[in-house]
């Protein structure tokens, strides 16, 4: 519901949002150029009287002063019959330039408010601010229902694409673009009568003034007594009529001035109502608030990136939707898979295992979890595909499934068995999965296999997983469904560096060069893969294929795309189709592969300390961090490896980096050497030193294989129990990063 | 084209002479180009001292900007009854506005003038934009205005 609040406004909207946004941004920086020309007297300084009596003296026939809010003076006059506007220092009365406001903004502004078309553009308008308002408040609590609450909303944004831009982008900008849209919002309903307009603070005209000579305007009190920075207007009497007043307005209130006695008449202070109508207006337009108003403005300028993002977003949403349908009956089904999905990504598994469950003569029940039946008479399994929202929630079409379980009745002998998705980046990694495991467990049925959990929609993992159910099952189960199939690009193979053979963990750096294919017309003409390099870092993610597989590894880079070639780390495993495929590849060899962002590992950069930590080739990204590091930040690094004469990965590189200082510190362990130590024994050698660094706000980022990875977080915990810390905490702030494989 | 009858409101509030006969009058204003957002106009009489005497029609819908047409606020003190039913739209920068009104044939060639008041967003405010005596004779000749007025002209019929 809220995802559907927040979605359709902004499908709707999001083409005439961007010339609200666009005209906003420009009309935001006017405040501020306004303020840069301006000369502002000391308060204090000059009253309204010294200011007329200056102006006049260069302008004998002025009619009208005006200081716009930002302190600029504009006096209008008439000379010779022939009127005329000038902007004038208010300290002198002297003229700065002729008055002429800018035809150009004074369309932007009609665009701004009415798409030029008047009332009709201006109710468009409104509708549109109202929306936005509507789009602001859907989007905090949807961002605050990912992030796992209201407190955890400013912490680091897991994920990565476009729904991690929008989020970002939209959590900068939210205060601003609900001001803009609330006072927007405000205005529109004033205009059009759906609030009341504030009485305008209107005196009436005097009925009887003394009519005497009119005495000069330097000398009138009720002038003397207002500040010249309070002045909005004074409008001069019509010359030769003794009846006629001073009108003068200022920030305080309005009135009208006898022009032979200079009493004040009809004053009326502006009252609440009008106050308040005056500052929403100046919190939209920034008018006189030169600093909000460039505020507002950057706000705005997110916009374009914002509909962008959010229109990709809703449409990788909708398209990876559709499917196969829900297949058989409740009451024939002898399988039934229940999906738990958000964004609509693991109904793209779920067609897969539903089709290949059918090729082995199944009958199939397919559907949201939140449909889940009372029973399944004829089902013998009931899988149940899930990802997590936020922190630990059910996502969208799982939301009821836990209340509605309740009254579940399962039959003798269902099995059932639970696949996880999610993003080992979040702190609680598949959570909503495994409470929905236990669940079932404790509702009597029988587990047919542990809850797996699946990384960034691994297919390695998720058809390992098939094969495994297959086997229980006693039907082959080959699952292909690839999330994303990635644009895969040639390489070709120039470098390689061997370690470890000795040792028994044959390691290699391989070094590719990206092969320039012929760019056709289209790509000439648009620019397009000029170096066909696609955009990497060191830590992103390199896919490749053995031949003869569909399913491709991931190797973390140990390159940037600025190094101009494209570096990986690979241990040869023992019967490793790929590795070995690797391995075999002589220079000149070519591959083909694709690049897979994960911006979720990247060190912070800046003047925090980062503590780098990896085993074997797990330090091929790590390297590729310190390569990268030349704004010289202290990092600092613990290896482990098996011997220092045969698998010392990148240790000529590593003795350079220490040299020149982008490396701080340098800690090796070898399993298989004299010392008999691993990575772990390196950390806790250091443990105090360690301390400290976490103690100055250290983020620490972890790459190897899984045991490793557990065992150093052990470690860490134990490092960070004398702080009141442990590792689930600093990986919630972002400072714990692991990538593990 | 706009046809109202005027001569009730003004001859009641003017006291004029019970045998008074009512005239048609219309009036051609004319706007420069002058680079802005739609005018607001105010027509009304005033004696030869130019004293408000009465409204003859005001362009513009939003009454909280009146008060930027000085002369006809001053004098009318923006009774809501000086001008209601004698309201249109703004006129927009180089157009021109008609407006014919039935007028009391008393106050022709009787000392009376017709002033026009303008104002647009974000620009001045012009007092007397327009000063014409309101004659037989000055039937169908043009006064070139101070402000954003190119020309005015009445024609009596």
């Amino acid at each position: 519901m809220l995802r559907k609040l927040h979605g359709w406004p902004g499908l709707v909207a999001a083409l005439l949002l961007l010339v609200l946004a666009t005209t906003g941004v420009v009309l935001s920086v006017v405040p501020a150029i306004e303020r840069a020309g301006a000369t502002i007297p000391p308060t204090g300084e000059i009253s309204v009287a010294d200011l007329s009596e200056r102006v006049v003296a260069h302008y004998p026939g002025t009619e009208q002063i005006q200081r716009s809010l930002s302190g600029e003076v504009v006096v209008y006059y008439s000379r010779d019959g022939q009127p005329g506007a000038d902007l004038v220092n208010p300290l002198t009365g002297e003229s700065l330039a002729p008055y002429q406001p800018s035809a150009f903004l004074r369309w932007v502004k009609n665009l701004h408010r009415s798409f030029l078309l008047d009332d009709a553009g201006r109710m468009l308008a409104g509708g549109l601010a109202v929306m936005m308002l509507l789009l602001c408040l859907s989007g905090m609590f949807l961002l605050a229902r990912r992030m796992g609450g209201w407190k955890a909303i400013l912490k680091p944004i897991a994920g990565s694409g476009s729904p991690r831009i929008h989020a970002e982008l939209a959590r900068f900008a939210v205060i601003g673009l609900l001001l803009s849209a609330l006072t927007g919002s405000y205005m529109s309903a004033v205009r059009f009568g759906l609030l009341p307009e504030a009485a305008a603070a209107e005196p009436s005209f005097p009925a009887e003034v003394s009519g005497g000579t009119p005495a000069p305007v330097s000398s009138l009190i009720a002038l003397k007594n207002v500040d010249a920075n309070e002045l909005r207007e004074l409008v001069f009497p019509y010359p030769n009529d003794p009846s006629d007043v001073y009108s003068l307005s200022t920030t305080q209130g309005s009135g009208f001035v006898d022009q032979a006695t200079g009493e004040l008449l009809q004053y009326q202070p502006r009252s609440a109502g009008n106050q308040l109508q005056h500052w929403m207006i100046r919190l939209h337009t920034g008018e006189g608030l030169w600093w909000l108003g460039l505020i507002l403005g950057v706000a705005a300028l997110t916009v374009p990136a914002l509909s962008f993002t959010g229109l990709q977003v809703w449409w990788q949403r909708r398209s990876s939707s559709v499917g196969l349908g829900e297949g058989a009956g409740i009451e024939v089904a002898d399988a039934v898979i229940l999906v738990g999905s958000e964004g609509n990504t693991t109904w793209g598994f779920a067609r897969d295992l539903q089709k290949k469950l059918n090729q082995a003569g199944k009958k199939v029940h397919c559907a949201p979890m939140n449909d889940l039946a009372k029973r399944y008479p004829q089902a013998s399994v009931l899988f149940v595909l899930t990802s997590t929202y936020g922190d630990g929630d059910a996502p969208s079409s799982a939301s009821q499934f836990m209340t509605r379980l309740e009254h579940f009745q399962a039959n003798d002998g269902l099995e059932f068995v639970v696949l996880g998705f999610g993003d080992q980046q979040f702190p609680k990694f598949c959570q909503y999965a495994l409470d929905v495991d236990a669940a079932l467990s404790s509702k009597g049925l029988q587990q047919m296999e542990l809850v797996t959990r699946i990384d960034r929609g691994s297919a390695i993992q998720f058809r390992e997983w098939g094969e495994a159910i297959g086997e229980r099952m006693g039907i082959s189960l080959a699952l292909t469904h690839n999330p994303a199939p990635a644009a895969t690009a040639e390489f070709e193979l120039v470098e390689r560096v061997d370690y470890g053979v000795a040792v028994n963990a044959p390691t290699s750096i391989l070094r590719f060069r990206p092969l320039q294919d012929r760019r056709n017309l289209w790509q000439v003409l648009s620019f397009r893969s000029r170096s066909n390099m696609p955009s990497f870092e060191a830590g992103d993610l390199f896919g490749v294929a053995p031949p003869g597989d569909n399913t491709a590894r991931l190797y973390s880079l140990a390159s940037s795309a600025s190094d101009g070639q494209l570096e990986i780390c690979v241990r040869k495993q023992t019967n490793g189709l790929c590795s070995g495929y690797l391995h075999n590849l002589k220079p000149g060899d070519r591959i083909t592969g694709f690049i897979q962002q994960n911006p979720g590992f990247r060190p912070a950069g800046g003047a925090t300390p980062i503590i780098l930590v990896g085993a074997g080739a797990g330090i091929g990204p790590l390297a590729g961090f310190i390569r990268k590091n030349t704004d010289l930040s202290p990092m600092y690094l613990y290896w482990g490896g098996r011997n220092p004469q045969s698998d010392f990965l990148y240790q000529p590189e590593l003795g350079g980096y220490l040299d020149d200082h982008r490396l701080t510190g340098l800690n090796t362990a070898f399993s298989r050497s004299a010392e008999k130590a691993y990575v772990q024994d390196a950390i806790l050698a250091d443990e105090t030193a360690l301390r400290q660094l976490i103690e100055k706000g250290a983020q620490v980022l972890v790459c190897g294989g899984r045991d490793m990875a557990s065992g150093v977080g052990q470690v860490f915990d134990s490092i960070l129990k004398p702080l009141h810390m442990d590792v689930d905490e600093l990986r919630a702030e972002g400072r714990y990063l692991e990538d593990v494989y | 084209m706009k046809n109202i009858l005027f001569a009730l409101g003004l001859a009641t509030a003017m006291a004029l002479p019970a045998y008074a006969q009512a005239r048609e009058v219309t009036f051609t204003t004319q706007l420069s180009n002058y680079g802005g957002d739609g005018a607001y106009l105010a027509l009304y009489l005033t004696d030869a001292d130019g004293q408000y005497q009465g409204t003859l029609w005001i362009a513009g819908q939003k009454s909280k900007y009146y008060k930027h047409l000085r002369g006809w606020a001053r004098g009318s003190g923006m009774n809501k009854a000086e001008y209601d039913g004698l309201t249109g739209a703004s006129v927009t920068s180089g157009r021109t506005q008609n407006v014919t009104l039935e007028l009391d044939d008393a106050l022709i060639d009787a000392g009376y003038q017709v002033r026009v008041d303008t104002a647009v967003e974000d620009m001045r405010d012009n007092r007397s934009d327009v000063v014409a005596p309101l004659t037989t004779e000055g039937s169908g000749k043009s006064v070139a205005g101070r402000g954003y007025v190119q020309s005015f002209v009445y024609n009596l019929k």
